[in-house]
């Protein structure tokens, strides 16, 4: 590993540990508003930012920043106005940023092969300045990501409900949006703009495989994003591969591999499901024969969502047809209805 | 004297162009457990919502612990279920850490939870009968289940007013049971309640007063009533040559109110 000794592998790999920390840990957020391409619709955006940069000489980072962060604020607005024209603001902004994107940096005399490195990534190119202001940006993010969770999430969960718990919904939205913009810049010399939104959502789509809680979900999208950020990087200092394509790639590998194994524990989890003691609870009061008989069949399996029978609710509990007539549960035993 | 813990003067609210509240002037006392009814599309919710301030007001205003809404900062005393919607967020969460979301008002940002909230939080979903499934996720439970664990995020901020729209829609009666209990305790130490509802179910003993909406206007206000057809029938019919009312104001106007207002002017557009 002697390449990890060079300046500007050991850049790259700190940016990656970062950007990965830092892009699933809002866009947890992001999926749980229902917005996962928000990500990709920034990252559009930006690259109008970036051709703006590029026209005035100035830093393409700098200007993307500036231009994702008012892109974000008005798609927050165009998301609080109502629901059903979210989803047009998005496209439009999606085609506006990348033909304004590209329409700018023809303007600004460029060739089109220099967006090429703001759209995939750069990562080998970051000089010791980016890496410290990706740094910090990544660091307000993560903070703010894990430490007003409890107020995020309540916000993004019951926005109505948050209101009136006195909390501030909408200061509190518009950071979320800021934040993201500001993880879509970061990321765009990592693994590049056109890619910066599946750091964001593939692991946390990969940890709701596992995990049952939000909390869980944001911890482990955060340790599976900079795994695969930071092993991508490794992969492509070795082999000789795009870095950001190879971060991505993994991630949706995880996800893979994942997958399977979410069905099987969700699986698990419903066949301990269907006879909670919550409902033998409330039927344990009746004495047996009071108004129902013991079915005397064999059972080859327990009844529950997935037995194939037909599940019919009644009163407290729920019924399963089985040859014609209906079965309940009841302690060890199954009852007509 | 008795504390006023929510009045609404003249209140009138105007959705997508069309007036959904007209006229509504509603007190309710400390110590009260206001039961609002009316058929489906009658207001119930916008109510519930103009007066936590989610809806705005077109007229009139709005007091909260005898102080103006938009003044108000007293929250933390406020517990709200609101009616339910289908929709789970798109990341999994938990039981607890929904329910922990009501003690939010108590804590300032970033503080982290102290004993008496996790104690608070474990107290309400021990209340709404969840103890053994607190770890689970959300979407794994039934929604009956599911809306008790909106119930208990309401109590877990201990409120001194509680505003429950539809609380014990499909909630097993065992359950319903269990709430109302959970109600008596809560009015017995002073809490106030508004809850819309469409039966009553075992709740019944415990409402003091009941409200009627109907079309956007409060009906009836008076002891409480089986059921919102049970209204008594005071008012008079308009003789038919007699002149629609246009009592609010002009920009609160139903399409009635304006085909009468040409039927008047010109007798056309029926
Ligand atoms: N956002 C909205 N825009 C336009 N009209 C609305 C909106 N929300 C509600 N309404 C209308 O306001 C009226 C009252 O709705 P509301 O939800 O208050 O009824 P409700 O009494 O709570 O009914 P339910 O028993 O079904 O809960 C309905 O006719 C509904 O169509
Ligand atoms: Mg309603």
């Amino acid at each position: 590993m002697s390449l990890l000794t060079y300046d500007f592998v050991q850049r790259a790999l700190l940016a990656a540990f970062v950007t990965g920390l830092a892009a699933p840990a809002i866009g947890t957020y992001l999926v749980q508003r229902r917005q996962a391409l928000m990500g990709d619709g920034l990252g559009h955006v930006a690259l109008t930012g970036v051709a703006v940069g590029l026209w005035f000489s100035t830093s393409p980072v700098a200007t993307a920043v500036v231009v994702a962060i008012l892109a974000s604020v008005l798609m927050e607005l165009v998301r609080e106005r109502g629901s059903t024209s979210g989803d047009v603001a998005l496209a439009l902004l999606f085609y506006g940023g990348i033909a304004g994107g590209v329409f700018i940096t023809g303007l600004a005399g460029q060739s089109a092969a220099t967006l090429n490195r703001f759209l995939f990534g750069s990562i080998t190119t970051v000089d010791e300045r980016d890496i410290w202001v990706t740094v910090a940006l990544a660091v307000v993010v993560v903070l703010a990501a894990v430490g007003l969770a409890p107020r995020l999430f309540a916000i993004a969960h019951d926005p109505d409900f948050a209101r009136v718990a006195g909390l501030r919904v909408r200061g509190y939205n518009l950071l979320v949006s800021v934040l993201a913009a500001v993880t879509v810049t970061v990321a765009m010399r990592t693994v590049g703009l056109l890619l910066v939104s599946a750091l964001m959502v593939v692991p946390v789509a990969t940890a709701q495989q596992l995990t049952r809680t939000f909390k869980q979900t944001l911890l482990v999208a955060m340790a599976l994003g900079t795994a695969a950020a930071v092993s991508g990087v490794l992969v492509s200092a070795n082999v000789d591969v795009a870095p950001g394509a190879t971060i991505v790639l993994l991630a949706l590998g995880g996800f893979a591999l994942a997958w399977p194994v979410g069905m099987v524990l969700r699986r698990r989890r419903r066949v301990a499901e269907p006879f909670s003691d919550d409902a033998l609870d409330l039927d344990l009061g009746l004495e047996l024969g009071h108004d129902h008989t013991v079915v005397p069949e064999e059972h080859g399996h327990d009844h529950g969502p997935d037995c194939g029978h037909q599940a019919v609710p009644h009163g407290d509990h729920v019924d399963y047809v089985h040859d014609g007539h209906r079965h309940a549960p009841h302690g060890g035993h199954y009852d007509e209805h | 004297m008795s504390e006023q813990v929510i009045r609404i003067t003249d209140g009138g609210v105007v959705l997508g162009g069309r007036p959904i509240l007209r006229g509504i002037e509603l007190t309710v006392n400390r110590g009260e457990v206001v039961a609002v009814l009316g058929a489906n599309g009658s207001g119930k919710s916008t109510l519930v919502r103009a007066i936590l301030g989610l809806t705005p007001l077109r007229r009139g205003s709005v007091q909260l612990f005898g102080a103006p809404a938009d003044r108000f900062k007293g929250w933390r005393r406020i517990g709200f279920v609101p009616q339910r919607t289908t929709a789970t967020a798109g990341v999994p969460a938990s039981v607890w850490e929904v329910v922990a979301s009501g003690r939010l008002a108590q804590l300032r940002p970033l503080q982290p939870m102290r004993r008496k909230d996790k104690d608070a939080v474990r107290e309400a979903i021990d209340a709404v009968g969840l103890s053994d499934r607190a770890g689970d996720g959300c979407s794994t439970l039934s929604g009956g289940q599911q809306q008790r664990v909106l119930i208990a995020r309401a109590l877990a901020g201990r409120p001194d007013l509680l505003v429950l729209d539809e609380p014990t829609a499909g909630v097993d009666l065992a359950s319903q049971d269990t709430f109302a209990e959970i109600l008596r305790r809560l009015v017995d130490q002073g809490t106030t309640i508004l809850l819309v509802a469409h039966e009553m179910g075992p709740l019944e003993p415990l409402i003091s007063r009941t409200v009627v909406m109907r079309d956007g206007r409060i009906a009836y206000d008076g002891p409480p009533l089986e059921s919102f057809r049970d209204v008594p029938h005071a008012h008079a019919h308009h003789p038919a040559e007699h002149r629609a009312h246009v009592d609010y104001s002009l920009d609160v106007r139903t399409p009635v109110d304006r085909a009468a207002h040409h039927a008047d002017g010109d007798g056309g557009l029926r």
